[in-house]
């Protein structure tokens, strides 16, 4: 039997395979990266440029002048006025809501799991499609809500068309939506505690109120805050139920940053303060992300620690 | 079809025999008026191939972005005749008005060749052709090898004709010198009252013939009528609620949206006239307009005139129209009056919205798209759509010479003919043309809404948007 020698790899291809490895493996996450970096340096590059797409002659780079217009119009402060109002707003309506539901959900049984489901009919409604629900429901002269009202004796009462009660309008149809967003993820986390603090508790005789702020809350807080976190992104970035009620009006009374970018963009033409915009927007939820993110660390450390 | 019903389908075409003998000779002949009809089109469809070759761009594909307008359908309606003439294929995408200008703005922002032609309205190419994105149609106007004979461009209305065209030059004269046909005028909308006369009779009411008629009827309606509301205008959050009766009576007081001095442009919506009118508008919607008038388009105005809620609008006769059919409670009950909101006006000034037909720029069917565009603003079809369909209004003078159409429109629509008669003579675009339209425009709608919910005082308002307006123009270097 003749025995032939084995045929090994070339030491230096392998080595070459083996450094190349991590590349060929991260290459999908930077190909997605590029498809995100791109489209989001060409914005940040329109938003250095005067640029109407109906006054081609006019484009030019004014460098951080478009920002400096920005930030000395009245206009600008609105829209960053009501758009953290409507943030605020929703997302602590919202945050109470969907705690409260839970917190009564939480139980597993048979009726709260198909309650539960039921809750979750709002979140899967398009926003544009509820917000000309709510349109129709809020109409003074045959909507259900104004007759409702009426049987409270609140007369004329005018929701989205009127500057005084339109901000009062467009959140109670975010709260409807999405709610269920936030109850449905705290039930989660709350169905996911561990039992022994609460039944240790309870064989102690400790009052229900201290429970919920001692254990319950502190317990619960990461899912909070990642809670808070998306709904906070998304809230600040309106725009579908907005604009589907009310365009952004009466006046300027509920002209949020993506009404406002839109309007600039697909109405207007003018790419540079539509651009401008979206930077700023972008740098406002980096900021609010960061903050969340940190906090969030912070609990997971303490937690670790405990 | 034998050969004697298309013989007669010919001779009617060719102007041989009048409608009336056709009519018999198609009877005697035992031919349905279904197959008339069909003979008819082919006949007309024969005598345009006669003297051009339609057949030029047998074969190519074009692309249409239609709106969902009844435009729109009588064109889809007919396209058959169009395919049969030229031997080209279409096809189209149609949306609701909502999104439509946003597709057509994203399409031609991203220099896209997959459409050809497009709907459009006069205010859009302002944007649309200084960006270069649209075909000047004054070429081929004027080229024989590509314009049939038979198409009559002079029979489109003077007025139309100027206001689709601009030479891009921020507040120069619509269809002025060096003005480049940005658009073909498609169909038009005038600006006019039209009432539900069971309420106008119930109540003893002449349809108003100026503001201050306007005023005292809605509120009379308003309050003696036992529901509906007086009038219906526009109010949303954009320029749409500026451009129809709104700037219409504005425009007949004999203001202006701008004033040119040294060759910029400068807000002329602070004059003390401007303030006097702006405050009997804003009253006459406080008063008797609907409740959440700041959310309504022109869907909200037509349908409830249809459905009984108001007693009248000021908006598009077209709307009135079709609020007068179909299924709408109110179908048979309405009524059109002319108006000239200002008394001492010689008569309405009617600011017009123009459905138009536009092409790309970046479209590689040029030539075969502008045969499209022949044959859709051409007298076959448009006269196709006003007498089988509801093109209202025609924008070809023949065809408003139409006896049919006419016996049509007089039989179905009170009023409509003569308010059209009184009205299209100074019936026009008032607004300046220049690039900021929207922004600026979209900016007075909300103001005009801050008024009417009384967060600002109409003469503190109207200064505060004339001092925006005069910034945004000195930024974009044109004011």
């Amino acid at each position: 039997m003749t025995a032939s020698a084995p045929t090994l790899p070339r030491p230096r291809s392998r080595r070459l395979a083996r450094r190349a490895l991590p590349y060929l493996l991260s290459l999908p996450a930077l190909l997605v990266c590029i498809g995100i970096l791109v489209p989001f340096f060409t914005a940040v590059w329109y938003s250095l440029e005067r640029y109407n797409l109906a006054m081609p002659m006019m484009r030019s780079f004014v460098g951080p002048a478009q920002y400096l217009d920005l930030l000395t119009d009245p206009d600008f402060w609105q829209t960053v006025k009501v758009s953290f109002i409507y943030a605020a707003a929703t997302v602590g309506i919202e945050l109470l809501l969907g705690l409260g539901i839970a917190l009564l959900l939480r139980e597993q049984s048979r009726l709260n799991n198909v309650v539960s489901v039921v809750l979750l009919l709002p979140l899967m409604t398009a926003p544009a499609i509820a917000s000309l629900m709510w349109k129709l429901m809020t109409n003074p002269n045959f909507g259900v809500l104004s007759w409702l009202v009426s049987l409270l004796g609140v007369h004329d009462f005018r929701w989205a068309s009127d500057p005084r009660t339109a901000m009062f309008t467009v959140v109670l149809v975010d709260v409807w939506v999405y709610t269920p967003f936030m109850m449905i993820l705290l039930l989660a986390g709350l169905r996911s505690l561990p039992r022994q603090p609460f039944e240790a508790a309870a064989l102690d005789g400790v009052p229900a109120h201290f429970v919920f702020f001692r254990i319950t809350l502190p317990m619960l807080s990461p899912y909070i805050i990642t809670a808070t976190l998306f709904r906070l992104l998304d809230s600040i970035q309106q725009f579908d139920i907005v604009y589907a009620m009310t365009q952004g009006g009466p006046g300027d009374a509920l002209m949020l940053f993506q009404v406002r970018a839109y309007l600039d963009f697909f109405q207007y033409t003018n790419v540079g303060t539509s651009a401008a915009l979206m930077v700023i927007l972008w740098a406002i939820t980096y900021l609010l992300s960061n903050l969340f993110i940190k906090q969030w660390l912070k609990l997971r450390e303490r937690t670790h620690h405990a | 079809m034998d050969g004697k019903t298309r013989d007669i389908a010919r001779r009617l075409i060719r102007g041989e025999i009048g409608r009336r003998e056709a009519l018999k000779a198609f009877a005697a002949l035992g031919v349905t008026l279904g197959a008339a009809e069909i003979a008819l089109n082919a006949a007309a469809t024969e005598a345009l191939a006669a003297d051009f070759d339609w057949k030029k761009h047998k074969g190519t594909k074009l692309k249409l972005l239609l709106n969902k307008h009844p435009y729109a359908d009588a064109m889809i309606a007919d396209l058959d005749n169009f395919k049969a003439l030229t031997g080209m294929e279409v096809s189209y995408d149609i949306f609701p008005e909502d999104v439509y200008f946003d597709k057509v703005t994203a399409a031609l922002s991203a220099r896209s060749a997959e459409y050809d032609v497009f709907m459009t309205g006069a205010y859009q190419t302002w944007q649309y052709g200084p960006a270069g994105w649209l075909v000047d149609f004054n070429d081929y106007l004027k080229d024989p090898s590509r314009t049939a004979p038979t198409y009559g461009w002079e029979d489109i209305l003077p007025n139309l004709r100027a206001s689709t065209a601009w030479s891009g030059v921020p507040g120069a004269p619509l269809g002025g010198p060096g003005a480049h046909q940005w658009a073909i005028p498609w169909g038009f909308e005038l600006n006019n009252i039209t009432y539900n006369r069971v309420i106008f009779d119930k109540l003893k009411l002449s349809p108003p013939r100026n503001m201050n008629e306007l005023l005292e009827v809605a509120a009379k309606i308003t309050r003696d009528a036992g529901g509906p509301y007086g009038i219906g205008v526009r109010g949303s959050r954009s320029w749409a609620t500026i451009h129809p009766g709104f700037l219409s009576a504005y425009s007949n007081y004999g203001q202006r949206d701008f004033r040119i001095e040294g060759g910029k442009l400068k807000a002329a919506m602070n004059t003390p006239e401007s303030k006097q009118f702006h405050k009997l508008w804003v009253e006459m919607i406080q008063q008797s307009g609907p409740k959440n008038w700041a959310t309504y388009t022109w869907y909200q105005v037509g349908t409830d005139l249809g459905a009984g809620a108001s007693g009248m609008i000021y908006d598009a006769d077209i709307l009135g129209y079709f609020m007068n059919g179909g299924d709408n409670r109110e179908h048979g009950h309405l009524a059109y009056a002319a108006f000239a909101a200002n008394p001492a006006a010689k008569g309405p000034t009617s600011n017009v919205w123009i459905w138009s037909l536009a092409m790309s720029n970046f479209s590689r069917n040029k030539d075969a798209g502008w045969f499209f565009i022949q044959w859709a603003s051409g007298t076959d079809h448009l006269l196709f759509g006003a007498r089988k369909r509801d093109m209202v209004n025609p924008v070809r003078q023949s065809i408003w010479n139409d006896a049919e159409f006419q016996e049509r429109i007089k039989n179905g629509y009170p009023g409509y003919l003569e308010q059209y008669q009184a009205t299209a003579p100074d019936a026009k675009i008032y607004f300046t043309p220049q690039p900021l339209f929207f922004n600026l425009t979209t900016e007075w709608a909300a103001t005009l809404q801050r008024m009417v919910a009384r967060e600002v005082g109409v003469d503190e308002g109207l200064d505060q948007l004339a001092e925006s307006v005069n910034r945004q123009l000195r930024q974009a270097g044109i004011g």
